[in-house]
């Protein structure tokens, strides 16, 4: 099925989102943009929770929901490693058990130029990460 | 077979553009992405190779018979450009890369010796990048001002605020599109000529979108500067032209040095070659000007007039059809408008409906179509895109409206 990667799972999360909209307190913020096409994202680090502010399409919503799902209550190194699973997941499409809801989007990998759009999320919260390592905060410590 | 009349034989025409045969994601290849770049005929294709095998040496230097042939055939390119915009000379046609090398050219040259440090550069709230960032550079190194025409809700230029942008007499030149690419607004570029011109103001027409739809008369519109690119005209890529008035182009210092340019060199100092040559430093895009003057050729033999009949009638086919889509909203409604529709639809975001097209075989565009301040005025942040060529069918605007009615549907 050629749409595939428009299924129920992306859809839903990208219409009910759990974790959309700023806190009215964090720790750290993260953003990244994909100036191509104006997409935007904020990821906000709020002790062991993350929320955002996606701008963009349904996959960038989608992507950023089930990344603040699957990060919730990890340190800063078990994201870094999950980000690079999730970044191996998009490039291939191969699926992988560890990842759960994250396969979801497996399907970009036949999409190039939207690749982006599921690894904008990643991209904030690595910076989000950063700044809070900067200013003495952290995830989870 | 379609039963639909045309004005043009367009499954004849469809015969010379090799690619529009391909299939994708194995469905018919429905391209409505002409407004980026159009595809090209086998006519160009040809004549391209032809020049390769048959006829090819640099211009303009060698004594030997291949130089010459190449140069006649180079050379023969700048009269059919100069038949096709009914410029007064040849020599008022400079060949450029594309478009945006025109229009920067205009900015770095002209408008670094003609334009005065608080002269002011007028131009449109719908204007691609290619005519707002290079008189932002300008600006920014010559210190003119720079001015913008805001439009109205429909899409067309607001007649009362280029009235204030010229009341205090600063603007020496109007900047401005002859065809939206975002809204598809032709704008009343005679009327707007007089206009500038009774103001003591020159215009640049930015025909990159125009010029593939209808016939341009330079001296009618008494337009100063006229750009397009070669692409979007069915040509190859790397080939656009530069057109303007002969006393302007004699009066404009050069814009790349090098070879070609020069009338004679010495250490101590260099004098400038007549227009056009002063303006096209080094070997020029020999093979694609011949490309763009096989383009022309092919574009003159079907007719202007054919063309417009036929896109018009794909315009109106596209605007009644679409608009019978639940959430669809066209941006732009000008009394003169063509085949470039801009839209957005409720719940689904651009990149998502050009994907979901993409996979139904139909390519069409999405983005801020390098017009970002236009996107924040009409309150968007981007949009999908669908743009007509001579080859498209009513049937394939059709098939875009059974693969909205499905992104739809997914996004319900």
């Amino acid at each position: 099925m050629s749409e595939a990667l428009y299924q129920s799972i992306v859809l839903e999360r990208a219409r009910h989102p759990h974790f959309a909209g700023r806190p009215a307190v964090f720790n750290a913020e993260g953003q990244s943009e994909n100036r191509m096409c104006g997409d935007k994202i904020s990821v906000f680090l709020n002790g062991t929770h993350l929320r955002h502010e996606a701008q963009g399409c349904a996959i960038l919503a989608a992507s950023a929901e089930l990344m603040c799902e699957a990060a919730i209550s990890k340190s800063a190194d078990e994201i870094a490693i999950l980000s690079d699973k999730f970044e191996r997941l998009v490039q291939t499409g191969e699926q992988n058990p560890e990842l759960g809801d994250l396969n979801a989007l497996a399907g970009i990998a036949q999409y190039p130029s939207r690749v982006r759009c599921a690894t904008l999320p990643w991209s904030a919260l690595r910076d989000a990460i950063t700044r809070a390592g900067s200013t003495g905060g952290a995830v989870n410590g | 077979m379609s039963t639909t009349l045309l004005p043009l034989d367009v499954h004849a025409i469809r015969q010379d553009f090799p690619i529009l045969s391909q299939k994708v994601h194995g469905k018919p290849f429905v391209f409505l992405d002409s407004g980026a770049s159009a595809q090209k005929p086998k006519q160009v294709i040809e004549a391209m190779r032809f020049v390769m095998e048959e006829q090819y040496a640099n211009v303009h230097r060698g004594l030997h018979y291949m130089s010459e042939k190449a140069s006649d055939a180079y050379e023969n390119v700048r009269d059919k450009v100069a038949e096709l915009l009914n410029a007064a000379s040849r020599e008022e046609i400079v060949f450029t890369r594309n478009a945006t090398e025109s229009i920067n050219l205009v900015a770095y040259t002209w408008g670094r010796t003609a334009l005065q440090p608080g002269d002011a550069v007028a131009v449109s709230e719908m204007e691609h990048h290619a005519n707002l960032v290079p008189w932002q550079m300008l600006r920014d190194a010559h210190g003119t001002e720079l001015r913008i025409v805001k439009i109205t809700d429909s899409g067309e230029l607001d007649w009362n605020s280029l009235e204030k942008v010229f009341a205090d007499g600063k603007v020496k030149l109007m900047a401005l599109t002859h065809m939206s690419n975002v809204l598809g607004t032709y704008t009343p570029v005679e009327r707007l000529a007089k206009f500038a011109h009774e103001r003591g103001a020159k215009i640049l027409l930015d025909g990159a979108q125009a010029v593939v739809h209808r016939a341009v008369d330079v001296q009618a519109i008494d337009a100063d500067f006229y750009v397009f690119s070669g692409h979007k005209l069915y040509g190859p890529t790397g080939i656009g032209v530069l057109y303007a008035k002969a006393e302007i182009l004699e009066a404009m210092p050069p814009f790349l040095g090098g070879g070609d340019m020069i009338s004679s060199v010495t250490y101590e100092k260099s004098t400038w070659a007549k227009p056009p040559h002063r303006f096209e430093a080094g070997t020029p895009a020999i093979i694609e000007t011949i490309g763009l003057g096989a383009a022309i050729d092919y574009v003159r033999a079907i007719g202007f007039e054919a063309i417009a009949a036929h896109e018009q009638h794909l315009t109106e086919h596209a605007l009644a059809t679409l608009s019978q889509i639940e959430g669809l909203r066209i941006l732009g409604s000008a009394q003169d408008r063509g085949g470039v529709f801009s839209f957005v639809m409720k719940d689904a975001h651009a990149h998502d409906i050009a994907t979901l097209l993409d996979r139904q075989g139909i390519a069409v565009r999405a983005g801020h179509h390098c017009a970002e301040p236009l996107m924040g005025r009409l309150g968007v942040s981007s949009t999908a895109r669908a743009t007509f060529g001579l080859y498209n069918l009513p049937e394939e605007i059709d098939a875009l409206a059974t693969g909205l009615e499905r992104v739809r549907k997914i996004f319900a």
